[in-house]
Order: C-alpha cells, then sequence, then structure tokens
C-alpha cells in the first residue's frame, strides 16, 4: 500500500499524455493490412494514415505498461484461457438445456497489483472463463466485481475468488516487470499471514 | 483419403459444433431468469462458437487472404464481447434491472451502499445501488 501515491501520479502523467502514438498508429496500420488481405505499398501508407486519424480524433491515454512479455508464459496464459473459454462454454450449454434455475452471486475481488493494464487483461479474460461477468470495474482500487453463474453448492463462490487471482497472477508473471512479480508474490504472502 | 478430404472434415466439424455452440448460447439467452445470467449465455458459448465457425472457415477455404482477414474477426471478438457484456451488466445493475433473489452473495450493493455509490476515479460515472426487486423504479435521471 505505501506504493500508491508515487503509482497515482505516474498514472496521472500517463493519462495526461495523449497526440502522437507510433505503437497505437502502427497496430491500427496492421489490423488495416488484415483487412484489405495484401501487403502493397499503398496499403501500408493507406493504413498509417489510417491510424494517424484514428489516434488524433480519439485520443485514449496510453497505457503504462513497465513490464516485458515472456513469451512462455504468455503460451501459458492464452492455453489456459481456450481450456478455461471451452469450460465455460460446456457449463453455460449444460445449464441452458437444464431445467435446474441456477443460484449466483456478485463478488467484489481487490486486485493484488495496482495497474490499469492488468486490471483490463484481467477483467477481459475473466469476462470469459468459467461462471463469471465482469460487471463493475473500479481503477482507484483496482477492484472488479463480477457475476457468478450457478454457484448453488458450496465453497463455489470462494471457487470463483480463487480463479480470479489466479489468472491475475498469470497475467503479471507473463506480462509484468521482476518488480511487479515481487510486488505480487509479497502481497500473497502478507494475505496468507493475515 | 488425401490431405484436402483431412482439412475439409476437421472444417466441417468444427462448423458444426461452432453451430451448436452459437444455438447453445442463445437457447440460454431465451432460457436464463435475468439480464446478468443471460449475460453468460451471450458472451461464452456464443464467443466460442464463432472461434469454432472461423477455424472450420479457414480449414476450409485454405487461403492467406482468408486465414488473416478470419483472425481478425476473432480477436475483435475476444476484444469487444466482454466490453459489451460489461457495459451492459452494469447499466442493468444500475437500472435495478437484477433479479436480487436469485442472488446469494450481493457485494456490488454492499460496497455501493458503503461508500454511497463513489467509486472514487472522479470520472463522473458513480453508480447506485438496486433497489428492491419489488419496486422497479424509473430509470436514474
Amino acid at each position: 500500500m505505501t506504493d500508491r501515491p508515487t503509482k497515482q501520479g505516474r498514472r496521472h502523467r500517463a493519462s495526461r499524455r495523449g497526440g502522437f502514438q507510433p505503437r497505437a498508429i502502427i497496430a491500427v496500420a496492421v489490423a488495416w493490412l488484415f483487412l484489405w488481405d495484401r501487403i502493397t505499398w499503398g496499403n501500408i501508407v493507406n493504413g498509417l494514415i489510417v491510424g494517424l486519424v484514428v489516434t488524433l480524433a480519439f485520443p485514449l491515454p496510453s497505457i503504462e505498461f513497465a513490464g516485458h512479455p515472456r513469451p512462455l508464459r504468455v503460451a501459458h496464459l492464452i492455453l489456459r484461457f481456450f481450456i478455461d473459454l471451452v469450460v465455460a462454454s460446456i457449463q453455460v450449454t449444460r445449464l441452458a438445456f437444464s431445467p435446474k434455475r441456477p443460484r449466483n452471486a456478485v463478488i467484489e475481488v481487490p486486485l493484488r497489483s495496482r495497474s490499469d493494464f492488468y486490471l483490463t487483461i484481467t477483467a477481459e479474460l475473466n469476462a470469459l472463463v468459467p461462471g463469471s461477468v465482469v460487471l463493475d470495474a473500479r481503477r482507484s482500487t483496482s477492484t472488479l466485481f463480477l457475476h457468478l453463474l450457478d454457484v448453488g453448492r458450496p465453497g463455489a463462490i470462494e471457487e470463483g475468488r480463487a480463479h480470479v487471482y489466479r489468472v491475475e497472477e498469470r497475467v503479471v508473471r507473463a506480462l509484468g516487470s521482476d518488480e511487479e512479480i515481487a510486488d505480487l508474490e509479497r502481497r500473497k504472502r502478507e494475505e496468507e499471514l493475515a | 483419403m488425401t490431405w484436402s478430404t483431412v482439412l475439409d472434415a476437421a472444417g466441417g466439424v468444427c462448423l458444426l459444433l461452432g453451430a451448436f455452440m452459437c444455438l447453445a448460447g442463445a437457447v440460454g439467452l431465451v432460457r436464463f431468469p435475468d439480464t446478468l445470467s443471460r449475460l453468460h449465455a451471450a458472451t461464452k458459448p456464443q464467443t466460442l462458437g464463432l472461434i469454432l465457425v472461423l477455424m472450420g472457415l479457414s480449414l476450409t477455404l485454405r487461403t492467406w487472404a482468408a486465414v488473416t482477414t478470419l483472425v481478425f474477426v476473432g480477436a475483435t471478438q475476444f476484444f469487444t464481447s466482454p466490453v459489451t457484456a460489461q457495459l451492459v451488466g452494469r447499466s442493468a445493475y444500475r437500472h435495478r434491472n437484477v433479479r436480487t433473489d436469485l442472488l446469494i452473495v450481493d457485494e456490488l450493493s454492499e460496497a455501493l451502499a458503503r461508500d454511497g455509490g463513489a467509486d472514487g476515479d472522479g470520472d463522473g460515472d458513480d453508480a447506485r445501488p438496486p433497489a428492491s426487486p419489488d419496486a422497479p423504479g424509473p430509470l436514474q435521471p
């Protein structure tokens, strides 16, 4: 908790930085090439122009990202995500065809990391995995509110909560800097002691 | 059995499975009791269904032009579907369109009651807790 003021200060600076965003422009240009299916100089130039116009017309705060992706762990994250997606789909499918009426819950999960980036990724991944849909997110405390489907059996709510933490840990381990991973480990130990 | 028959067959299986997943999502959308449960049906089987249909298409079409477009469609789905679900869920919650009798635990209402709906972002989107289900009030001004 002691590092929060500095992080917020940094986030504030980042949210003011708009204007020229080369990475976003390149991303839009790549998307443009995907749409046109052909790599020609005309398409590349047009893509860059579209990227420039889009980033200038709809400026977004650029995301604070201090870490670096680790290919093996990213692959693990993606693989686990697909397994989760399949499990989730089977669960919802079974429920859709069964006469049972699901018992649900809305839970609050304060994340261990403090970053818009990890909050966003964790929320995105959790929206598509078994039994949870993100209802609300709070940037100020990195808290997610999730709707859990079919948690009538005992222990299911705690399981859902633990799952969010597992996804977050996977995300930070795959994309975070050493410092952020150590931070997460420390927080986890503190919680285990508490 | 040639290589292309195998790919065609695999593509066909993917297309069928994907179509079934989309059907399951639709059935869930109709049969689930409230908005929040329906969001589950609208996001998960539907996303997997689309991915399977896209995989089936790329296995049967087998041209790079098609594959790149299909990858792009899939990626767009991954980024937009959770966002849509969250926005729908959030507005359903704020407009008291929630069956609270189906919830065992509701920590969002507790959190909203605790700090009066202010989420501390300062971005002016503070929420209000839903009232009891038998008083479906008018939309918030």
